[in-house]
């Protein structure tokens, strides 16, 4: 139960004089029910890569298997694989277009070619799912506030009931509260419905917190695969791809070098509060 | 996809008809136009060959990219190319099939005919090809300068085909993004009978036509914020000025005319 991707290579407007070799040899496998994040500078290969996971794009060279069957073998039903691998673009909210919030997220299930009726009753159980209540049913999406829209947009896709959830930066140009909502209610979808998750980012932070597993992406190649730990102990070469560790990792470095026996390799707030705490308490013993 | 369509052929090379002033290029263009309408004999065309050559290998762009314009008018030449050979009527019959016949004259026009259309096409495709739409419209308005005095809004114009051009890539790369996301979530394009298509074209069109509306608004918003007014006493960034090359190219594109035209007087 994975998605596959065996030396993939895409290379955009190929012949031309605009050619760019987007996506270098990438092998990757993601399993079932993990939370990865797959972070990289803007213009790293990250949107065209989770762009071939559905087929959307197809790889220039290369493989990807889906449950172990090559997407690209004749007669390969990308539909199912559509409605199995659920992909939310950036911005999603300016992919509505119904006349109410319901409608719009019957969409998909509605192309799944399910009733009215069975697509409403998927429909509320993923509105549920992002926190909009009964009250939002009938109203415009385009009346919504930022945040709304951009929830009412995630239940779209998941009303698909996917079974991997792939986020292209579902938090961009979102306040704070916006952001740590939406980042909960998919992390709260990863732990009860055990949906694989995606998670494309350039926010170390967002991505500390919430993956198991990290995709470092730079310039068309893969560049770390591991434990969030792990690859933020690579925080030097991390900023000379453009990108940075989490905050919390400088600090920790930081208080290391004032003498304080931190755990250097704290990723989240509270992984840092504990081990200071304890840096602390031992402190006072001696 | 979409993204494949390239429009507005322009094709990125540092060489020196790049480098040239659009005005320079718009005038030889028409210049080189008016020439081949001025050629009469094998001299003249042999004259435009070898200019054209010349302009073409001075591009850096490649061959295969000057023809591709010529694929549009495929048509329009083969129907050109017929009417000429078997309807212009001549002193001596060549080939006689039925009631149609090929005279030497016929075979004459038909060829030059030919030649001329050709020609014109690719002497177009290389100033669009090395020349952004936007230097192209400014290089337009420039010209179109005198205009004004007979109050045709050559700025306005102008500003509005400079701005249309913009928006080109921006609602391409719209529109494949959305297309893309309707996939996503299991939207057909492609399949089903007209009606169907036109139906499955909503969820496309309706966030297209919001996206669009949405950045006119912001631009005609960002306008606005910097005391955008129209053309009076408007003054330009980068102006468009001659220097040496541009004059050294008015020179040759006269002295190819003063050519074109001799030969056809002489001959």
């Amino acid at each position: 139960m994975s998605i596959k991707l065996d030396h993939v290579n895409y290379v955009y407007g190929q012949g031309t004089a605009y050619e760019i070799h987007a996506l270098k040899d990438i092998c990757l496998e993601l399993r079932k029910g993990e939370f990865v994040g797959l972070i990289g500078h803007t213009g790293s290969g990250k949107s065209t890569l989770v762009q071939h996971l559905n087929g959307l794009v197809k790889a220039t060279e290369g493989h990807i298997y889906f449950h172990g069957e090559d997407i690209y073998g004749a007669g390969y039903d990308m539909r199912r694989l559509r409605s199995k691998v659920g992909l939310v673009f950036q911005y999603p909210e300016h992919q509505l277009f119904e006349v109410d919030v319901l409608s719009d997220v019957c969409f998909g299930p509605k192309n799944q070619g399910l009733s009215r009726e069975e697509a409403e009753k998927k429909a509320k159980e993923a509105l549920t799912m992002v926190g909009l209540g009964e009250e939002f049913y009938y109203q415009s999406p385009f009346e919504l506030s930022g945040g709304q829209k951009r929830r009412a947009a995630i239940a779209g896709v998941l009303a698909m009931e996917p079974e991997i959830l792939v986020l292209d930066e579902p938090t961009a140009g979102l306040d704070p509260k916006g952001r740590d909502e939406i980042l909960d209610q998919i992390s709260l979808l990863h732990q009860e419905k055990k949906i694989t998750i995606v998670l494309v980012s350039h926010s170390m932070e967002d991505v500390a917190k919430y993956a198991e597993r990290i995709v470092v992406m730079n310039q068309g190649e893969v560049l770390f695969d591991d434990t969030p730990r792990e690859v933020f102990c690579h925080y030097k070469e991390l900023e000379q791809v453009g990108l940075a560790a989490p905050q919390v990792t400088y600090i920790m470095h930081a208080l290391r070098e004032r003498g304080f026996s931190v755990d250097e390799d704290a990723t989240t707030i509270e992984e840092a509060r504990d081990t200071i705490l304890d840096a602390l308490r031992s402190k006072e013993h001696n | 996809m979409i993204r494949d369509i390239t429009l507005g052929q322009y094709y990125p090379a540092d060489s020196i008809l790049h480098k040239l002033d659009p005005r320079v290029k718009l005038s030889a263009t028409l210049a080189f136009i008016a020439a081949l309408f001025v050629a009469k004999g094998w001299p003249g065309y042999l004259a435009a060959t070898v200019f054209l050559a010349m302009v073409i290998k001075l591009s850096k762009v490649p061959f295969s990219f000057m023809v591709r314009g010529l694929k549009a008018i495929v048509m329009i030449l083969m129907i050109t190319v017929v009417f000429n050979l078997f309807l212009t009527p001549g002193d001596r019959i060549l080939v006689q099939i039925w009631k149609l016949r090929i005279t030497d004259v016929g075979l004459r026009t038909a060829v030059f005919m030919a030649i001329r259309l050709i020609y014109l096409i690719v002497g177009s495709s290389v100033m669009t090809l090395t020349t952004t739409p936007n230097d192209l419209t400014d290089g337009l308005e420039r010209l179109m300068g005198p205009l004004k005095k007979m109050r045709v809004p050559v700025h306005e114009v102008a500003m509005m085909m400079s701005i249309a051009l913009r928006f080109i890539p921006i609602l391409l790369e719209e529109t494949d993004k959305i297309m893309k996301a309707q996939i996503a979530r299991g939207a057909d394009f492609e399949n089903g009978n007209l009606m169907q298509k036109a139906k499955n074209l909503v969820p496309l069109l309706v966030p297209l036509f919001i996206s669009a509306f949405r950045r006119a608004n912001d631009l005609a918003m960002a306008m606005e914020a910097r005391c955008y007014h129209g053309g009076e006493g408007r003054t330009k960034m980068k102006p468009l000025m001659y220097v040496k090359r541009d004059y050294a190219a008015y020179g040759a594109v006269v002295l190819f005319l003063a050519v074109m035209i001799t030969l056809r007087i002489v001959l």
